[in-house]
């Protein structure tokens, strides 16, 4: 995941505000934001067009995808607003099969004309790199259905919500930090809206509506005195939801260990703000950790990363055939594990589930780029590797036939290829509370929301750190602790899960920006879990002194 | 059509700001064509080209200013974007730390940015240079997976002051990673380029194939502090990390060069006497832009000399709250280099680590600089002065800060490529030395290849 190309857009790095719409996007006024540029019967007309010139060309098969991609940025710090940007792309891509190849053009010409000479320069492109092709694609087969639509089921559309009404909230949001004596504040909301158009030679017509949010801050603290500072970083998740994620229902918090208020379908800004500058200055006082093995007790707003690092990415299989070996790397997750079906990659009671369904998950869509009804799946069942993450042209190398349905393209632009689908970790089926599951721990420490991550090309050997690290001792929370990352081989960590609370505590989490191919794309997805147990990880102390 | 000369660039900007009714405008015109080569399990995966010419326009009333891009450049198209972002201006709060454009500008020598060679591949030159990375692998039973990708452009600026800057660039990324067909070996190498003419594909393809062959049945040693000999590319990847010398973040008290008790540690000593980094904009190896994307003149600048600091650097509104000229963010940096080749580096060591390149590198506490990340793709043993075998790959948790504290030797300064693209600046071009460096911190082994 590439979350440094996140902190540069939301203007909350140490380097300052720097607001730069993305690539091919243009800067538009608010209201342009909800205006319909394009019905649904224009763009069946224009997609049509593409269809029967390809066709035409000796395309085998070819699809559409008419896209309308909006943003808006909203960045603040203290009692200041750094920048409000709004962004629209409008475009198509059309890919073909033409010689058993794939080909792909795409345009900002949505006209009849566009679509044709774009569609006409797909086919000339596929015949040419069919030259270099070794086997033809072979897509699995997928239904027509027609016409249909999906619509993210949003409650208030973010994009109709006053830029007024979210500066007020950020900045009362750094207000309440700062009166709890925070040094400085960093906030921000980000929406994005997808309006995907797609249509197949397959006669499949889909038009989708897809919403997501991500409300954030960074609440710091310095410490002039010793010359150390911490920062504090919001418990919000980028969802896939509209503004009334903004609602912070009570019934949608949760009073975890360590007096700590988490955030489940809904997020009260406010609250955590205020929370994170009391927060904050505890940092700075805790204990350093005493390196050595610890039982971990790692909460659903931090674990995602985890999961997303150490299983979502090795089980894609586009890296485990080497596709990604120059830049995103392969995986040890090779097809020979898959193939003896006895592959334990982790403890009984650790079940993975792919999907492109989660209410309220960043992944979550009717239908996938190219057209596949999203669906749910396993990966881990039982501690087993049952699956991978494919789409059309390569479920036939494992020997399926229906696609996983989790391709993705970021814009018009680009060509779509497989994505990491959510991938959640399913919550234990015995009745278990954080607190119960903490009761039974000597000596652990529980971590709170996701920080430092690094992980090997192979997905073996990962490091993660924090935002909160309470020490447990004798079942009990003894204080809070700094200096704190472990260090786990991914297939001993997860054969080390000794205990997952139940569905009760179940909340995702997930990335915004998560990058892979080249040139690099970017790809929204989320994660769930409940809390869990981990037996006997490797903590190291990352204190130092320069 | 996207390349446009410093005349044609002129009278399009010219045309924008002649059409402002704001208080002011800055406007941006750049253009830039790509072309791209993507290559894995030998063979050619995907290849593209595309192109976009855009032009961005700033206009502001008093603190409040709102911006808008386009691309076409018809006059009422462009009247029309000069309209849209003076309403946006209208709507936008109040920015408190808007600074108003620069007046004209004295930008030194013409940039070296640019070569007519690279601005003249073609996609024929593309599928030769994956064929050359390619076509050696198969007899040694490794497997290829590269991309090449380079592109030609300008950026040209202009204001209500009478400000006008251009300038021209082309770049050239190859990097290769080759594995052995059985899975045990792995081997990278890389170019970053302004000039296609100096890209060896094939050799340099050769280097990733000898590292894939020579780290086969790898062995594990303990994990520890120890002697390393970094390869350029994974001295670059931990020198750039430095390199982020904000003034206002250390002013603040949120920045390695934050100073306990308050102030910064400019002037102060940070590293080993023998470090001495610099900016230099018109360096023939590792050229950058004369200027910043708001106007700023570079020059050439001691960022670290004989291992103090001696620049951290000032936005235009850091600088006026702090009264003092505002210092640019640099385009590149060249650390000095010794006269130790490689050779002379593993003679010297008794027992060390030799280390082709890092991967996956995140900050782990932005206080000390301590960042995390593991070797890849060729990691060997040296012991009594001899390489002696290839080894595990290792997980390091180290500073940059620390590590040039504890500086052996330094090699020849090369240009150099970073693992995962791109320095704080996005995109600086370093030309950086191998360094030897005792004490480094490996925390554990990685069974990856």
């Amino acid at each position: 995941m590439k979350r440094r190309d996140f902190i540069q857009i939301a203007g909350m790095g140490a380097a300052g505000a720097m607001m730069l719409p993305l690539p091919g996007f243009s800067a538009v006024d608010e209201a342009r934001l909800l205006e319909p540029i394009i019905d649904v019967a224009t763009k069946k007309k224009l997609a049509d067009v593409a269809l029967n010139t390809a066709k035409q060309m000796g395309a085998t098969y070819t699809d559409v995808r008419i896209g309308r991609y909006l943003n808006q940025f909203v960045t603040t710090r203290e009692k200041k607003v750094q920048g409000v940007v709004n962004t629209e792309s409008f475009g198509v891509g059309i890919r073909v099969i033409a010689n058993g190849t794939w080909g792909f053009a795409a345009t900002n010409d949505v006209t009849p004309e566009g679509m044709k000479k774009t569609a006409e320069r797909a086919v000339v492109i596929a015949k040419a790199n069919s030259k270099f092709q070794k086997e033809p694609v072979k897509l699995a087969a997928t239904p027509s259905y027609g016409e249909v639509s999906w619509k993210t089921p949003i409650i208030k559309n973010g994009f109709e919500v006053p830029v007024k009404d979210k500066v007020d909230l950020l900045l009362k949001a750094n207000d309440n930090a700062l009166q709890k004596g925070a040094s400085f504040v960093n906030s921000a909301i980000l929406l994005v809206n997808e309006q995907k158009y797609f249509a197949s030679s397959e006669g499949s017509y889909i038009d989708q509506d897809v919403h997501r949010i991500f409300p954030t801050f960074t609440v710091t603290m310095i410490d002039r005195q010793s010359g150390s500072f911490k920062n504090r970083n919001s418990f919000g998740s980028p969802v896939g939801m509209g503004y009334e994620y903004l609602d912070g229902k009570a019934e949608d918090k949760i009073k975890g260990p360590g007096d700590v208020i988490l955030y489940n379908k809904s997020y009260d800004i406010l609250e955590d703000a205020s929370m994170a500058g009391d927060q904050v200055k505890q940092m700075i006082a805790a204990k350093s950790v005493e390196p050595g093995k610890y039982d971990l007790v790692l909460e659903p707003s931090h674990m995602w990363l985890t999961i997303h690092e150490s299983v979502g990415h090795p089980t894609e299989l586009d890296r485990v055939l080497g596709y990604e070996a120059n830049y995103a790397g392969t995986s040890f997750l090779t097809l020979d594990k898959w193939q003896s079906k006895n592959f334990k990659f982790g403890s009984p009671i650790v079940n993975f589930k792919a999907d492109k369904l989660q209410p309220g998950s960043l992944g979550a869509v009717g239908y996938d780029d190219e057209g596949v009804k999203c669906k749910e799946w396993d990966l881990i069942k039982d501690g087993t590797l049952v699956n991978y993450q494919a789409i059309r042209d390569q479920v036939n190398i494992i020997g399926q036939k229906e696609s996983h349905g989790c391709c993705y393209s970021q814009s018009w632009a680009d060509v779509q290829f497989q994505r990491m689908a959510n991938v959640s970790l399913q919550p234990g089926k015995d009745q278990l509370t954080p607190e119960q599951l903490i009761s039974s721990v000597d000596k652990g420490i529980y971590i709170v929301k996701e920080g430092s991550f690094s992980i090997d090309q192979q997905r073996y050997n990962f490091q993660f750190g924090g935002v909160l690290f309470f020490e447990i001792k004798n079942g009990k929370i003894a204080g809070m602790l700094k200096d704190v990352a472990y260090q786990a081989n991914t297939n001993e960590f997860w054969s080390s899960c000794a205990a997952i609370c139940d569905s009760r505590d179940y909340r995702l989490g997930g990335a915004f920006n998560d990058g892979k191919g080249q040139p690099s794309q970017s790809n929204a997805v989320s994660h769930g879990s409940a809390t869990a147990r981990f037996n006997g990880v490797s903590v190291i102390n990352t204190g130092r002194t320069i | 059509m996207a390349l446009l000369s410093k005349e044609d660039a002129k009278k399009i900007l010219e045309k924008a700001v002649g059409f402002s009714k704001a208080d002011g405008i800055s406007a941006q015109l750049s253009g830039a064509e790509r072309g791209n080569i993507r290559y894995a399990r030998n063979s050619v995966t995907t290849s593209g080209e595309d192109s976009n010419l855009s032009l961005g326009v700033n206009s502001f009333f008093g603190k409040k200013s709102g911006s808008a891009t386009i691309n076409e450049f018809d006059d009422a198209s462009i009247e029309k974007v000069v309209r849209r972002a003076e309403e946006l201006a209208k709507l936008a709060p109040e920015n408190p730390e808007f600074m108003e454009p620069l007046g004209p500008q004295t930008y030194g020598a013409e940039s070296k940015t640019f070569s007519d060679a690279t601005a003249k591949i073609t996609p024929e030159y593309r599928a030769q240079a994956a064929a050359d990375s390619i076509n050696p692998a198969v007899p040694k039973q490794v497997t290829a997976a590269g991309y090449l990708q380079d592109s030609r452009g300008f950026t040209s600026i202009m204001n209500n002051k009478g400000l006008y800057a251009y300038n021209k660039q082309t770049s050239v990324d190859f990097t290769v990673t080759m594995r052995t067909n059985d899975g045990t070996g792995s081997g990278w190498a890389a170019q970053d380029l302004n000039d296609v003419s100096k890209l060896t594909a094939g050799m340099t393809s050769k280097v990733a194939i000898d590292k894939a062959l020579m780290s086969r049945e790898a062995k594990a040693i303990e994990p520890g502090k120890y002697t390393v000999i970094l390869e350029p590319s994974a001295a670059a990847d931990l020198i750039r990390l430095m390199l982020n010398m904000n003034a206002r973040t250390a002013d603040e008290g949120r920045s390695f060069l934050s100073k306990k008790g308050g102030g910064t540690k400019l002037g102060e000593k940070l590293v080993d006497e023998r470090v001495n980094i610099y900016t230099d904009p018109w360096n023939d190896e590792a050229p950058a832009s004369p200027w910043t994307p708001d106007g700023l003149p570079r020059q050439k600048m001691d960022l670290i000399k004989n291992g103090v600091v001696s620049n951290l650097f000032y936005d235009r509104y850091w600088a006026s709250q702090k009264n003092v000229a505002p210092i640019p963010f640099p385009g590149n940096a060249i650390m000095q280099g010794g006269n130790a080749s490689l050779e002379d580096m593993i003679k010297d060591t008794k027992r060390g680590v030799l280390v082709t390149r890092f991967w996956y590198i995140r900050p782990v506490d932005p206080q000390t600089l301590l960042f995390t990340g593991l070797t890849r793709d060729g990691t060997f043993f040296i012991e009594n002065g001899k390489l002696k075998h290839p080894i595990k790959n290792f997980r390091f948790n180290e500073s940059p800060i620390i590590m040039l504290n504890n500086l052996e030797a330094l090699g020849k300064p090369v240009r150099a490529v970073t693992s995962e693209g791109g320095g704080p600046g996005g995109g600086q071009n370093l030309l950086i030395p191998m360094m030897k460096i005792r004490d480094f911190t490996f925390t554990s082994l990685s069974d990856a290849v």
